[in-house]
Order: structure tokens, then sequence, then C-alpha cells
């Protein structure tokens, strides 16, 4: 079962956000969300994530001359219960007052939608997110992860053109949001509403993602797909909050940046100053000394399981991270050559 | 072991003597308003001769009370509660202000409020004379608590995202207040409405000022009664003011108790 066709499309145009006192948390950003798909905004604590959401919701209005648009129609001045959206709030907020039905029928029975019609519908909703047998039980009496599928039953059970979810796994612990999150991705690929998620949790972002708008200090720092972010950060910021980073600087003649423990080789670097660049810890891999063209010392080794975490000293102006083969046999102090990928490195903007 | 022992059993012993302290003079007075005649004590008999004056004689101020505490609390639901809610929600400094100016009665003595009131709607002949002039200053009165009251558990609900949530599933202001906000303030309405009525039908300061001969209430006819009549027809009047108060004051307690079992689960 479906909660809709595909939504709307969506169209943040010059929004800014400035409070009494002259704060500004967010800068005029313009952003296009297409009809039906799911976008994250991610990024750290203050970076007005989570103003933008609450200005499509329609709970805080942009500066003037900002405007927010659903299908090319200009929602700005329209209230939150207007604007047919449905929202997952962090603490859930679900009425106490009333049981799962009625919480996951409230927006129904506000659009005078008949009682019949409305069970029939709350029923749907709840099988959908895997409730079905919660029906009359008080709120107080679910767990976490069955409180975030009422949530979630409930904004979804009125169609809305809008679904916008604001870190509704972070008071989960870790393996149930794990496991909510493989959730939620089917469901928002279900569902086909136009979403937007926002949360601070970059492995959200990357499982449940069509695109993800980084953010931060209250402007966008990248939108892109999961991978162009990952392996194609736009920026420093990009590519440290993203997954493990090794920045690596030096000075670059031609194609080849020149480091403490030798030289790497950078697809489209040119002859300047000091260049910054990335390399993720897996792309490096771990080889003979002899004959590299560059070198480092282990300084540090953690096997986590899946893989070898080594630290790598003397390689660059800072110690580098490895992510390497967890069979691989190395000590700390061992000598080692670091190769790197055609392509795997990138060169930032600061 | 004894010595151990020895705190707990001075506590219940202070226990008992301050409220034998409190309680002794109250069951005096209403065993009073039973005796035959009271400078004979007991053993004069018991009698509910002097209930059934006060009722021949005050019974009009009896009933205004009862009215007046319900009228007060009418007012109150009416105007509190939503007042709380808009406070609750607005929040913000012009928020605050509001809400002092709303509990300055607290601080402000019946007396003065009852004074400012005469001065400045004394000069309306028909209101003055009327129960509603007391009815406004219970209600100027009592308003602070039941305000007080339901926004405190507002504040504890977290209304703020509960309104955001169901204004995004379509509702307006009015269908979230009815829908969402007043069935889970219902321990704050609850606490605020017994509160306003108890308040309302022992309060004596403000009434005592407000009052015309046609428009004495309960307190107002107590004080009379102890200035003007025997002692036994004031001791009769005490025990109906109690009969009225204490299921009210358990009534409250149990509100209490349930709101704390409820907390706890």
């Amino acid at each position: 079962m479906t909660a809709n066709g595909k939504g709307v499309s969506l169209r943040l145009e010059n929004c800014a956000k400035t409070y009494p006192g002259g704060i500004q948390v967010l800068s005029p950003m313009t952003l296009e969300i297409a009809r039906g798909e799911t976008v994250v905004l991610l990024g750290p604590s203050g970076c007005g994530k989570t103003t933008t959401l609450r200005i499509i919701a329609g709970l805080i209005q942009p500066d003037h001359g900002g405007r927010v648009l659903f299908d090319g129609v200009d929602v700005t001045s329209v209230p939150i219960e207007k604007r047919n959206v449905g929202m997952v709030f962090q603490s859930y907020a679900l009425f106490p007052n009333m049981t799962v039905a009625g919480n996951i029928g409230y927006g129904l029975k506000i659009r005078h939608v008949p009682k019949a019609e409305r069970r029939k519908r709350v029923d749907a909703m709840m099988q959908l997110v895997g409730i079905d047998t919660l029906h009359d039980r008080r709120v107080d009496q679910l767990s976490g992860g069955q409180r975030q599928r009422v949530a979630l039953a409930r904004a979804v059970a009125c169609q809305p053109r809008v679904l916008l979810l604001d870190e509704p796994l972070t008071a989960l612990d870790a393996s149930l949001r794990d496991r909510l999150r493989t959730d939620l991705n089917q469901l928002f690929r279900s569902l086909g509403i136009t979403t937007i998620y926002v949360t601070h949790d970059q492995g959200e972002a990357m499982a449940l993602g069509d695109r993800i708008v980084v953010m931060t200090k209250g402007t966008i720092a990248q939108v892109g797909t999961p991978d162009e972010i990952y392996f194609r950060p736009a920026n420093r910021f990009v590519a440290e909050f993203i997954g493990a980073a090794n920045i690596l600087e030096g000075p670059l003649q031609s194609e080849v940046m020149l480091l403490p423990g030798g030289q790497l080789h950078i697809d489209g670097g040119r002859t300047g100053d000091t260049a910054v660049a990335m390399v993720r810890p897996e792309a490096i891999g771990i080889v003979s000394p002899d004959g590299a063209s560059w070198t480092g010392r282990i300084q540090t080794k953690i096997f986590l399981g899946d893989r070898l975490r080594l630290t790598v000293a003397e390689a660059a102006t800072s110690a580098i991270v490895v992510d390497a083969s967890n069979r691989l046999v190395v000590q700390v102090g061992d000598r080692v050559g670091l190769t790197v990928p055609n392509g795997s490195v990138r060169l930032l903007t600061s | 072991m004894i010595a151990a022992r020895l705190p707990v059993a001075l506590q219940a012993a202070f226990t008992v003597l301050v409220t034998a302290f409190l309680i002794v003079p109250a069951v005096m007075s209403m065993l009073a308003g039973v005796t035959v005649q009271y400078s004979r004590g007991l053993s004069s008999g018991l009698t509910l001769e002097w209930v059934v004056e006060v009722w021949t004689l005050y019974s009009d101020t009896i009933l205004r009370s009862v009215l007046i505490a319900l009228a007060t609390l009418g007012c109150t639901l009416t105007i509190g509660v939503p007042a709380a809610y808009g406070l609750q929600v607005t929040g913000g400094r012009i928020a605050r202000v509001i809400e002092e100016i709303i509990t300055l009665p607290l601080a402000i003595p019946g007396l003065a409020i009852a004074l400012g009131m005469i001065i400045t709607y004394g000069g309306v002949g028909s209101f003055r004379q009327s129960s509603l002039f007391i009815l406004a200053g219970h209600v100027v009165f009592t308003m602070p608590f039941m305000i007080r009251s339901v926004m405190a558990v507002l504040g504890v609900i977290d209304l703020d995202t509960l309104d955001e949530s169901a204004a995004s599933l379509g509702a307006s202001r009015w269908q979230r207040f009815i829908d969402v906000v007043v069935p889970n303030a219902i321990p704050g309405i609850l606490a605020g409405s017994l509160t306003v009525v108890t308040l309302s039908l022992g309060e004596f300061n403000l009434t005592w000022m407000l009052h015309t001969p046609l428009t004495k209430t309960l307190p107002v006819g107590l004080a009379d009664s102890y200035a003007s009549m025997r002692l036994e027809i004031a001791s009769a009047y005490t025990l109906i003011f109690f009969v009225l108060l204490v299921p009210l004051l358990a009534a409250m307690q149990f509100a209490a108790r349930n709101r704390a079992t409820r907390g706890r689960q």
C-alpha cells in the first residue's frame, strides 16, 4: 500500500532566517527537490538544517524575500495546518491522551474522513509500519521504536504532499537505529512521497538520501548523491564531516604532491603553492617500503574485526589513517610503503 | 536500637502535637455548634437546633457562596485555560510580563484589590450592588491559581511540540486546544478548579469590602454571626462551612495523588 502518488516538487528560493537581535541562523539558500525524491539535510548542530525543515513545514517564516514553492505554487504564507505536510519530530510528539490508533487517525479525523474509512486507513498504516497489534495501546506503554513507527504512520496517514522528519532516530539506541534505518529506507521507496530528512548522522544520510545537502554555519556546503558527497567532497568541511578522511597538505609540482614521506600522484594537480587534498583511509594500500614512492611508519594498530585500522606517521604533515585488510601482518614501528589508486585523491578548496 | 528509634518517636510526637494544635480548635468550634449550651459543655447534650437556625437565617449566604464559587470556576476555566495555553505557546518576554501582571493579585492584599475595584467600578450602581461585583473580585483573585496550575502541567508535557505536531496534521488552533491541550492539561485544570472553588468559598478579605447587606457570602455571614449572635450559632455556621469545604479538600488531595501515581507510571 502506498500512502500517496509522488508528493510535490519543492523549491526553496532565497530562504534565509534572521532572529530578533540580528542573529542570522540561515544564509539565503536556494534548493530544488524533485517530486518523490528523498533529500537529507545533514550537518552538525546549529548548521541551520532544522531551521530549513521548519521553513518548509511552515512553522517559521523565512526572512523577507524568501519563498517556498510546492509544485511551483508559493506556499510561503500558508500556515502549517493548511500545507498538508507530514512531520515526524525528534521527540515523536505523540498525543498522550490518545491511543495508538487515535494518534494515527487524528489527521484523518480533522479532515472529516468517515469513521469506517478512517479505521481502514489507520489499520493499513499500522500494517505498513509493522505495529498492527498495538491498535488500542496507550502511548506511554510503547517502546522507543514503536513510538517512532506510530509517529511515522501518523505523519503519512493523511497522504501529505511532503514528508518531513526531524532527526527521528536520534532518541533510539544504536542497534535499533540501524534496524529502523533499513525499514525507513524501504518505506520511503514504497511511499514515494517527497521526503526531507534532517540528521547529523552521516550513516543515516548515506543510507536514506537520494541526495544529501551538507550544511554548515547556515549555508549549503554541498548538494549531491551520497557517492558524490563521499568521493568528491566539494571542500575540506564536507570531506572531514562525511566519513573518515586524511587531509594532506603540501606543495604541488605538476600532478605530484610533495609530502614528508615521499610523493603522491594527484590527477589534475597543477604546479603551485601548498595544496590541500583528501584521501579516504580505505583507498590507501599497504605495500613493501622498498621502491615505494610514499612511505611511513606504523604508529598504532587497532583490529576492528572487518578491517585493521592503522595510524601511519611520517607520511604526511600529520599522521594518516589507513584501513587495511584484517589479515595484514604488520607491527607497530614497521616502515611501510603506501599506494593510492589513480583518482582516489581529491584536491580540496579550503 | 532504642537510640535509633528515638528520633522517629520524637518526630511522631511532634507531628501529633502540631496536628492537634491545629485541629482541636476547629473540632471544638464544630462541637460547640451541636452542643445545647456551650458554657456547660457536652454534658448539656447534643442538638441540631443551631444548625437548623443557621440554615434558616443564613441559607441565602450559603447558596450565594456556592453559586459565586461555581461562577468563579466557570470564569476562570473559560478565561484561564485558554490564557495559559496562549502564554505557554507564545513564550518570550511579552508572555512573561503578562503572566506577572496576571499573578499580581497573589501579592496584593485582598483589601487593596477590593478598594481598587470600588474606586473604579463603584459608580456603576447595578453592578456594585449585585453579586456580580463579588464574582468579579473572586475571578481576579483566583485567576492566577488556575493559570499557574494549568501552565505548570503544560510546561511538563512539551506543549510546543505537541501543538506543532497537531498543526502539522491539519488541526486549527481551536482544534488543537480542544483535542490536545485540554485533555493533557486535565490534572492542572482539576487542581486549579479545586483551588479556585475552595478559595472562593472561603474568601473573606476582599468579599468583606465588596459585599452589600444583600450580597453577603458565607464567610461574611460567619463573621457577622460571630460578632452578633450567640456562640453556638456561630459555631454551627462553622460546621456548615466545614461540611462544604472538607469534601473539596479531600477531592483535591485525591486528584493530586492520582496525578502523582500517573506520573510515576
